[in-house]
């Protein structure tokens, strides 16, 4: 295969010590808010100080599911220091909710709760504590209604609705009103293409309730402006969608609600619903005073939607020679109380439950429901991780079954460039599955026994339980796994996707310099750093200058489904472009008649200059502007327009473009105690084109971790009898740390898409995909167990369920 | 209450403090200072990493009165402390309060933490901020920057001060003795190895200058 790889080995203090140079892309260029970050001088959204600003507090319900029949704010204001309680009954305009797609998640709870943790009323106080206090003050009668916990309590003749009368574009078509979405995939004929199947194999998994964990708490500053608006400043991960939900329900225009991206502490999907915006915003407008809210941990868990948790039952059969001959799947994502994103994830989980693999007989149905458990939405990799953990458990138990390895399996199997999808959808750009697999497979085994290397006996920092003394390598078994995903990028099924760019070139200090202006939020991808290597390429200027991210430009769309680099990158290269011509016209005109080549040369823009392709220098671009207006242009840029999949069969071009990786996992586990260490978790990517290697690589890494963190140990608790969640703390919500975290050696492929920009790949979410069942495979390897839970807990391991 | 201590070097008072307020919220909210992050505030992830007598503390967890007369370095004062460490020799030079610093976050300036317009001095400052040349950095900040290990940056305070004292302490320490001592510091971002990485890099080039 023709292929253009860089190889880029576990680091080392020698390769990373790259210095950015002049920074176009391609290079490893250093983040531009670096300085800031590591000074502590970068303002998060938490960050946010103003004069005489009060604190905001939401107080949310204590159980799951109930009417409220009163509620006694009155201890509450008479609180010295409380400025303002809000109830539904103080919301200003006729629009009381809000939501990404269906608008059925009220801004404060209008008379029922739905959810543990809904907000129910705000209070502004003086002082953060103050705030709180009055919140405990207020007098909430609930009265319990009976609680749907599950697919069966959700469809059960006689279930409570959990939005009555809904009257959303899919409610026509869901077999059930407690159903918010249903996509069917029907293509070839399975019950045909069973009959040449040698070996069938079934399963039934189980993935639990991920949590983003971002580490920024939600949080921001909403402060009240003459006009009667409101400035907000605010982690999110889309401002323009922010600011669509926001303005209707404080009833005021778009163009008085102004706002601007503060510092984002990590995202991951979690920003992507609204938090605190509105709330804030409320009580600013109420009391006419700067009011800034700040989450604590326990909040954030309850203020943002988690991943789905899903059951997936799937029967996949292959021929004795290891071909897959059809493949049957039912996914139940459990949405919730509130829909949120949960339409666009059945569709990815629908569209992408076959994985990268050639299979012309599938029968597919993807569903999510409405529950009383906490609202979930989206999570990097959205809907695709959930079908990924179970499709690749499928893989393993056909190679078992036909006496075949298992990554030769895959391979056998392995989509590419030409494939058809069960969608119909040809996948027109390189698509590596076999390749990924091989180099993952092929890459050096981490030595057995590490733990003993020093000669000293066992550094039991590196076993199973670590500093707990809990094993010297006694009973320590070793297991390797393997797996491989695929994952959409961007928006699909027919959404209006563009992003927009403002760029402007003028010359300062006898410089050219570039001013790059989106409202693409900066959540910690890199995306600023992309940007001005885009804008240096394009302009062959030095200087860049990222304008703050704000809703006075056009919309950049949001920062998830791996798309951002692709949309805004691709806005800000397209909008380069213009800016170019406009300055070569001017040269044209000022300079055109001193050379010929003005006329007939390909023109290029390098080191402030106009060359030729041919290397000749025809001007200086600061020569050019000299005396003209800045060049400022604003431009849109779209991808390939998708449709919608049908609604019966699941057949359309419903997706732009496709990113895949691999991973090996090497995990040792004390079969004694059920403790997994994760020893090694190599990784293989195709990106398209690493615009900065440093940066992919970085998010390969953590993409990696987040699914390993699900295979091991991250999991929202909801107690099934009450649907309250349990652990809503760092004590109890395990995320991994640098101790559960093995060494991940990244093989990054680079085969150009040629439909996107500079061939890209969007390659955010792919690494989350098979990072958890290659865990899994490999703890099933050194354990023999079943496993088709997630997480994996000791008592799975030692039978003492 | 009033609460008198040292922060980076710098006497400081801080006026009608709460009982209960933790010496993360008198930092952040009363000082000016909110270098020192805000995650968890239930002493689990590290972020508010500060040095209380040159120990190393989740400043989440102390209550404010508990620092009456004594020394705080926080990562605003990182590279000042670094340098003092430096120019004295030994480690934790500062950690007693006694060296005298003049440098670190000046108050005012720090004070200046408020929502700012698109186009105001702090903010584009933020853009336009070159990579590290120029700002007087320690090496472990500038490790981090140049190891690729700042993503959201929001856990990198407190990695940050956790790493130098680690540093002061070790001055070569294993892999495993990097993991160990930065166990209690969550990155939700980089999936550590661009951590690891810094930490390596600060060794070897502490490891260079000597
Ligand atoms: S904020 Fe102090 S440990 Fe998390
Ligand atoms: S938490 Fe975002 S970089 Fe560590």
């Amino acid at each position: 295969m023709a292929q253009n790889t860089r190889t880029v080995p576990a680091g080392t203090p020698t390769n990373v010590t790259q210095k950015h140079n002049k920074g176009g892309i391609g290079e490893s260029t250093l983040r531009p808010d670096g300085t800031l970050k590591v000074t502590g001088e970068f303002a998060y959204s938490s960050d946010m100080w103003h004069e005489d600003m009060l604190w905001g507090q939401t107080l949310r319900s204590t159980v799951a599911h109930a009417e409220i029949a009163s509620i006694d704010i009155s201890e509450a204001l008479a609180m010295p220091g409380v400025y303002s309680v809000l109830t539904y009954d103080d919301l200003p305009a006729e629009m009381k909710n809000y939501g990404l797609e269906i608008q059925d998640t009220p801004v404060l709870a209008n008379g029922r709760v739905r959810h543990h943790g809904e907000p129910v009323a705000l209070v502004a106080a003086d002082h953060p504590e103050t705030a709180r206090r009055a919140a405990a003050k207020i007098k909430i009668d609930y009265r319990e209604l009976p609680l749907v916990t599950d697919e069966a309590s959700a469809l059960a003749a006689d279930a409570p609705l959990i939005h009555p009368g809904r009257d959303d574009h899919h409610s026509g078509h869901v077999p059930h009103p407690n159903i918010v979405h249903r996509q069917p995939i029907i293509r070839g004929n399975v019950e045909e293409a069973r009959k040449r199947a040698d070996v069938i194999v079934e399963g039934e998994y189980v993935f639990g309730m991920q949590d983003q964990a971002f580490l920024g708490p939600e949080s921001g500053l909403a402060v009240p402006s003459e006009d009667g608006g409101v400035d907000l400043y605010v982690a999110t991960q889309w401002l323009h969608s922010d600011l669509k939900q926001i303005a209707p329900v404080l009833g005021l225009p778009e163009e008085k609600v102004r706002m601007t991206l503060s510092g984002v502490g990590g995202a991951f999907g979690g920003r992507e619903d609204i938090s605190m915006q509105i709330h804030a915003c409320l009580l600013a407008l109420a009391t006419n005073k700067p009011v800034k809210i700040v989450y604590n941990r326990f909040e954030s868990f309850f203020g943002h939607v988690h991943r789905h948790p899903a059951k997936l039952y799937y029967e996949h059969g292959a021929t004795k020679d290891g071909k897959l001959t059809h493949m049957k799947c039912k996914i139940v994502l459990d949405g919730g109380a509130y829909a949120s994103a949960s339409p666009a994830v059945v569709g990815n989980a629908s569209s992408l439950s076959v994985g990268p693999y050639v299979l012309e007989d599938v029968d597919i149905e993807a569903i999510a429901l409405y529950t009383n458990n906490p609202p979930c939405g989206a999570m990097r990799g959205f809907g695709a991780v959930q079908a990924c953990f179970a499709y690749e458990a499928q893989m393993d138990k056909l190679a078992a079954k036909l006496g075949m390895d298992p990554v030769e399996f895959r391979q056998l199997n392995a989509m590419e460039m030409g494939t058809i999808m069960p969608t119909g959808q040809v996948v027109d750009s390189p698509a590596p599955v076999a390749e990924l697999l091989r180099r993952v497979k092929s890459r050096p085994l981490p030595p057995e026994r590490q733990w003993e290397s020093a000669g000293e006996g066992a550094d039991v920092r590196a076993l199973p339980g670590g500093l707990s003394n809990t094993t010297h390598g006694e009973g320590v078994v070793r297991g390797v796994g393997y797996a491989v995903g695929i994952k959409n990028v961007g928006f699909s099924e027919g959404f209006d996707d563009y992003s927009t760019a403002r760029v402007r070139l003028e010359v300062i200090n006898g410089e050219p310099v570039a001013m790059v202006h989106t409202a693409m939020a900066e959540v910690g991808q890199g995306g600023v750093t992309v940007h001005a290597q885009i804008a240096r390429t394009e302009l062959g200027v030095t200087q860049v200058t990222i304008h703050p991210a704000d809703t006075q430009v056009g919309s950049a769309g949001s920062t998830s489904a791996s798309r951002q680099t692709y949309m805004t990158g691709g806005a800000v290269k397209n909008t380069c472009e213009a800016v170019r011509e406009a300055l070569l016209e001017i040269g044209r005109r000022k300079n055109g008649s001193y050379h010929p080549a003005w006329a007939t040369a390909e023109l290029l823009l390098e080191g402030g200059k106009v060359v030729t392709d041919g290397g000749e220098v025809l001007a200086d671009i600061a020569d050019i502007l000299e005396g003209e207006d800045a060049i400022d242009l604003e431009l849109e840029f779209r991808h390939r327009p998708t449709v919608a999949f049908d609604l019966k069969t699941g057949q359309g071009d419903g997706h732009v473009q496709y990113t895949f990786a691999a991973h090996r996992a090497v995990v040792e586990v004390d079969t004694e105690l059920g403790l997994v260490k994760v020893v090694e978790l190599a990784t293989a990517q195709d990106v398209g084109k690493a615009l900065n290697m440093l940066s992919v690589v970085g998010q390969i890494q953590g993409g990696t971790t987040q699914g390993l963190g699900v295979a091991i140990m991250e999991e929202i608790i909801v107690d099934p009898k009450t649907a309250k969640v349990r652990n809503p703390s760092f004590t109890d919500y395990l995320i991994p740390t640098i101790l559960d975290t093995p060494t991940i050696p990244v093989d990054v492929l680079e085969l150009a898409d040629p439909n996107a920009p500079y061939g890209l790949r969007g390659m955010g979410e792919a690494p989350t995909l098979s990072s958890t069942p290659a865990v899994l495979a490999a703890i099933r390897a050194a354990t023999g167990l079943e496993l088709n839970k997630t997480p994996i807990r000791p008592e799975a391991l030692t039978g003492t369920l | 209450m009033r609460v008198n201590f040292t922060v980076n070097g710098r006497q400081q008072e801080a006026d009608d403090v709460w009982e209960g307020e933790s010496l993360l919220y008198v930092l952040r909210e009363r000082l000016g200072l909110p270098g020192s992050k805000n995650a968890c505030e239930q002493g689990e992830c590290g972020s508010c990493t500060v040095r209380l007598d040159g120990v190393p503390v989740c400043s989440c967890l102390v209550a404010a009165g508990q620092v009456e007369g004594r020394d705080v370095v926080t990562v605003e004062g990182l590279a000042d402390f670094a340098k003092q460490r430096e120019e004295h020799g030994h480690g934790g030079a500062c950690g007693t309060g006694g060296c005298g610093s003049k440098g670190g976050v000046s108050l005012d300036a720090a004070k200046q933490w408020q929502a700012h317009g698109p186009n105001s001095e702090l903010r584009s400052r933020a853009a336009d901020s070159q990579t590290g040349e120029g700002a007087p950095l320690s090496n472990i900040q500038q490790a981090f920057i140049d190891a690729g290990a700042v993503q959201c940056g929001f856990c990198t305070p407190g990695l940050l001060v956790q790493a130098d004292a680690l540093l002061e302490q070790n001055s070569s320490p294993s892999d495993q003795d990097i993991r160990e001592a930065l166990s209690g510091n969550l990155c939700r971002c980089t999936g550590y190895e661009k951590i690891l990485d810094a930490v390596r890099l600060a060794a070897a080039r502490q490891g260079e200058a000597v």
